[in-house]
């Protein structure tokens, strides 16, 4: 644990690289973060109608309507068939996701991600225990819950409670007490669970990477020959499960991180001082010699970082 | 189940029916708190009104996704969405309080058009038919037109005058010599938009309220017939007797005691040319 202190995730890069090189895509999915936030506050704020809504459902410009293609599943078991409008919406907001990868959804405009992010860093600040971390297949059960709760209920069950659109909705129009949930989710991701809300439970997730499992953009771990065992990813890694078949595959395996628990957010791009990684398409099939060779060597010094 | 064991066996049936059983456990519990909060959120407070068009509240918490877009087309500001906490509705669905901002029935109804989802029904296109609740005269030890007066600003607002509402005049027993005009709502014409409520003078509640149909109605009987209203015969399905009057042509003299099809036209040669009546029809030439 002292290592980490004396040496944090991510130093190499920025000391090969520069700071804002190394933090490109932190700083970028901050900003995608606040654009989407920020586009919906122009019209309550500034009477600058372009986008009228919340992440639900919203009209952008007067013609193009987005849906939650996630509620609009809801709704379907709840055994209500929405307006055209609506439809057209969900199915542009998942052809969209499905293209780009779900998750990115989680990693660039969910407004809960920059809170648990924080719980993160401050989870990590505080040195604590990582706590209850739930098997890789819980999330599945609890999407499959909120459909059954759904069906069951005849509602759109996870909106009573979804700290996303409590929070999202709460700025736009006016918060209540929705702020609870969201402080809920922050104080369960820093004393219960480490990336346990994101990473573990959240159903919108769970929806979102099942709709992205065959989307077109994915990291890839093209130059992994180069990988040094900083293990720099997999601390910043919010899903660190995901690099591992990647980057420590063998010269046949892809270097496609082809899970869709990867919510494409970059940051491993980012800390990697090695340029191991990088965006590209499910398709490309440039070859990457895996490390094979490599791997009897010692790994390199701190490799024991890796959270 | 230490870490070491796990790693040793793959996912074995063992391991398989215990984290399902776990998964299955967990999610029944949380399952069966969200079917709580699911359910408590349910009950809507009556001084909470849907938009017009808004579903039944069974169907519109299937069917509203909470965007708040009729809220946003909404010109007067009426309706808002429910935050947590502070409004009865379930959190984010939209709804107005009459004594607030009532609705002002656009023509358009712009708040039904911007729906995407047909939570607010878009089969509604007359504001008229709109169907947010019915007012009810609550107080009538209150109201000043039940007291005799003549205020009659809930009348005069409503925007279906004389006919939502219509003053009914009756004698004044208190005085014995005026009458009063009682404000009375007619169910099958209120729309609910609450600007009788809004407009009430009386300093904090109003008198007359706009209450969810549910609340505010009681069914009539199935087989309840209001005869001064409903002309048809009380019992349904008549026999309609074949009717039997004198005269040439009809059967009755052809075949008297009973027709018989097939039976000879005239059984009684007497008869031929029928009877004569004893008596005489004014106007008709024998």
């Amino acid at each position: 644990m002292s290592s980490k202190t004396k040496h944090p995730t991510g130093q190499e890069a920025i000391e090969k690289f520069g700071w804002l090189r190394a933090h490109r895509f932190l700083l970028l999915r901050r900003a995608a973060q606040f654009f989407f936030l920020g586009i919906f506050l122009l019209g309550p704020w500034f009477g600058i109608w372009w986008v009228k809504g919340n992440l639900s459902g919203s009209l952008t410009f007067d013609v193009l309507p987005l849906t939650d293609p996630f509620i609009t599943v809801q709704s379907l078991v709840a055994g209500h068939w929405p307006e055209l409008t609506g439809l057209i919406g969900a199915v542009i907001v998942g052809v969209v996701y499905a293209l780009i990868g779900g998750r990115v959804y989680c990693s660039w405009v969910c407004p809960i991600n920059p809170v648990t992010d924080a719980a993160h860093y401050l989870h990590d600040k505080l040195d604590l225990q990582k706590g209850w971390q739930p098997k890789s297949g819980t999330r599945y059960w609890v999407l499959a819950m909120v459909v059954a709760v759904s069906a069951l209920t005849g509602t759109i069950a996870w909106e009573f409670v979804n700290p996303i659109s409590m929070l999202h909705r709460g700025l736009i129009f006016g918060v209540g007490f929705a702020w609870a949930f969201v402080v809920a989710v922050f104080l369960f991701d820093l004393f219960v669970s480490r990336r346990g809300w994101c990473g573990h439970l959240c159903p919108v997730g769970t929806f979102y990477g099942l709709l992205g499992t065959k989307s077109v953009l994915r990291v890839s771990a093209q130059n992994r020959a180069a990988c040094d065992d900083c293990m720099d990813c997999f601390a910043v890694c919010p899903e660190m499960q995901v690099i591992t078949p990647a980057l420590r595959g063998q010269d046949g395996d892809t270097p496609l991180i082809l899970a869709p628990d990867c919510t494409n957010c970059g940051r491993c791009i980012d800390v990697c001082a090695q340029d191991v990684f990088h965006f590209t398409h499910r398709f490309d099939a440039t070859p990457a010699p895996g490390r094979g060779a490599r791997s009897r060597t010692q790994p390199a010094t701190g490799a024991s970082r890796a959270a | 189940m230490s870490a070491t064991t796990r790693k040793s066996k793959p996912m074995d049936r063992r391991r398989f029916l215990q984290d399902s059983a776990r998964g299955i456990a967990g999610c029944t519990v949380a399952g069966m708190a969200l079917s709580q909060f699911v359910t408590d959120a349910r009950a809507l407070p009556a001084q909470a009104i849907r938009p017009p068009g808004a579903l039944d509240e069974g169907d519109f918490l299937a069917s509203c996704i909470r965007c708040g877009l009729c809220v946003r087309d909404c010109p007067y500001d009426t309706l808002k969405l429910a935050e947590l906490g502070y409004d009865g509705p379930a959190t984010g669905t939209p709804y107005f309080i009459a004594r607030d901002i009532p609705c002002e029935m656009c023509d358009d109804i712009p708040c039904v058009v911007a729906c995407p989802t047909g939570a607010l029904d878009h089969s509604l296109t007359n504001i008229d038919e709109a169907d947010m609740g019915v007012a009810v005269l609550i107080d009538e030890e209150a109201c000043l037109n039940a007291l005799g007066l003549r205020c009659d600003v809930c009348y005069r607002v409503c925007p279906v005058i004389d006919e939502a509402i219509t003053l009914e005049r009756s004698h004044n027993e208190r005085s014995g010599a005026h009458a009063i005009f009682m404000p009375t709502v007619h169910a099958d014409k209120c729309t609910g938009c609450g600007k009788c409520e809004k407009s009430c003078v009386l300093p904090e509640e109003s008198a007359i309220k706009v209450l969810p149909r549910r609340i505010a109605l009681a069914q009539s009987a199935e087989h309840y017939k209001l005869g001064w209203e409903d002309q048809n015969p009380l019992v349904d399905d008549l026999i309609d007797l074949p009717d039997r009057l004198p005269g040439p042509g009809t059967d009755n003299l052809v075949a008297p005691g009973g027709y018989l099809p097939g039976a000879e036209p005239l059984p009684d040669p007497s008869m031929e040319g029928g009877f004569k009546p004893s008596f005489k029809l004014p106007g008709v030439s024998q």
